[in-house]
């Protein structure tokens, strides 16, 4: 890669932060709201290389698209810190790798 | 050359934040990297020249999303050290995935190029840098998002409303529960009564006696 900032350079970016959020899900298995936020991470990262790719090719296709992952996104949280606090409301705790109300 | 490291500037900010999201011990100090790394982005994202989503990113993410991670994590009484248990039993498992999946996607951008004929089925163009110069007046990034997303992707647009109104109620319905044992006013009870509630018709001019 030369001097000029192309797109390899943002879509490297982009996979780093989605690699850091794998890994935060992986070592942070007790925490959900750390898994959420991880989460968050790696939608981030898919959307630097929708916009990367947009802006580069010139279509703004990838942009409208990086709407529709923005607005998962935002959903996905909400709905996700409402399952959390519901959970924290039955059990008095987060811990997510002990959740087998389910179960029995 | 300015544009460069600007680049490398908001390129490093955002990778640390991200890796101190997951790597810090207090997780309201993980939100606030969080923030830290969606900034960032936003800043990568002008650079790239997608204003209008560089400045959704800032609002959305950081006005919304991370303010109600903040609202949910100083809520809700847990010890958090105690959660931190497990990150090194996990390291190498996560660590080794991380580092594969980044080798693997350098493998992929390394050799990335646009097929040929890719410019050719765009189906909407933006304007190239130099095509703006030639016409200053041309649309902005906020006005040809606007122009496609109103028209060729409408369904779109409104099956993201629905998402949102779904997540809407679903979180208000996990969330929602009736207190029992506290004590409130019931109007209607109290009217329903009768005794306590009397109609009277005052002539006007004259006033209560």
């Amino acid at each position: 890669m030369g001097d000029e900032i192309g797109l390899g350079h943002y879509l490297s970016v982009a996979a780093i932060l989605f690699a850091i959020g794998m890994a935060g899900i992986f070592l942070n298995r007790k925490n959900v709201i750390v898994i959420l936020m991880s989460i968050e991470l790696m939608l981030l990262a898919v959307n630097i290389n929708l916009v990367a790719f947009s802006q580069f090719l010139g279509d703004l296709t990838g942009q409208v698209f990086a709407f529709m992952v923005l607005t998962v996104a935002a959903a996905e949280a909400a709905i996700g810190l409402a399952i959390l606090v519901a959970f924290f409301r039955n059990r008095g705790d987060i811990a997510v790798d002990d959740a087998n109300l389910m179960k029995n | 050359m300015i544009a460069t490291a600007a680049f490398y500037l908001f390129a490093f900010a955002a990778v640390a934040a991200g890796f101190m999201v997951i790597a810090a011990r207090n997780p309201v100090h993980s939100v606030l990297f969080l923030i830290s790394a969606f900034i960032s982005a936003a800043g990568l994202f002008v650079l790239m020249g997608a204003e209008y989503l560089a400045m959704l990113l800032v609002v959305v993410y950081v006005g919304a999303v991370a303010v109600l991670f903040l609202f949910v994590v100083m809520m809700l009484d847990v010890d958090f050290v105690e959660m931190k248990q497990g990150f090194l039993q996990y390291m190498p498992i996560g660590g080794a995935l991380a580092v594969i999946v980044v080798i693997e996607l350098m493998m992929v951008v390394a050799v990335w190029a646009f097929p040929e004929e890719a410019t050719e089925v765009r189906t909407n163009p933006i304007p190239t840098a130099s095509e703006t110069v030639a016409d200053p007046n041309g649309p902005t990034n906020i006005e040809a998002l606007g122009l496609v997303l109103y028209t060729d992707y409408i369904h779109y647009f409104q099956i993201a409303g629905m998402i949102l109104l779904v997540a809407m109620i679903g979180a208000i319905v996990l969330t929602f529960r009736t207190r029992q044992g506290i004590k409130k006013q019931d109007p209607a009870a109290q009217v329903a009564r009768g005794r306590d509630v009397e109609l009277v018709d005052i002539p006007s001019g004259q006033g209560l006696s």
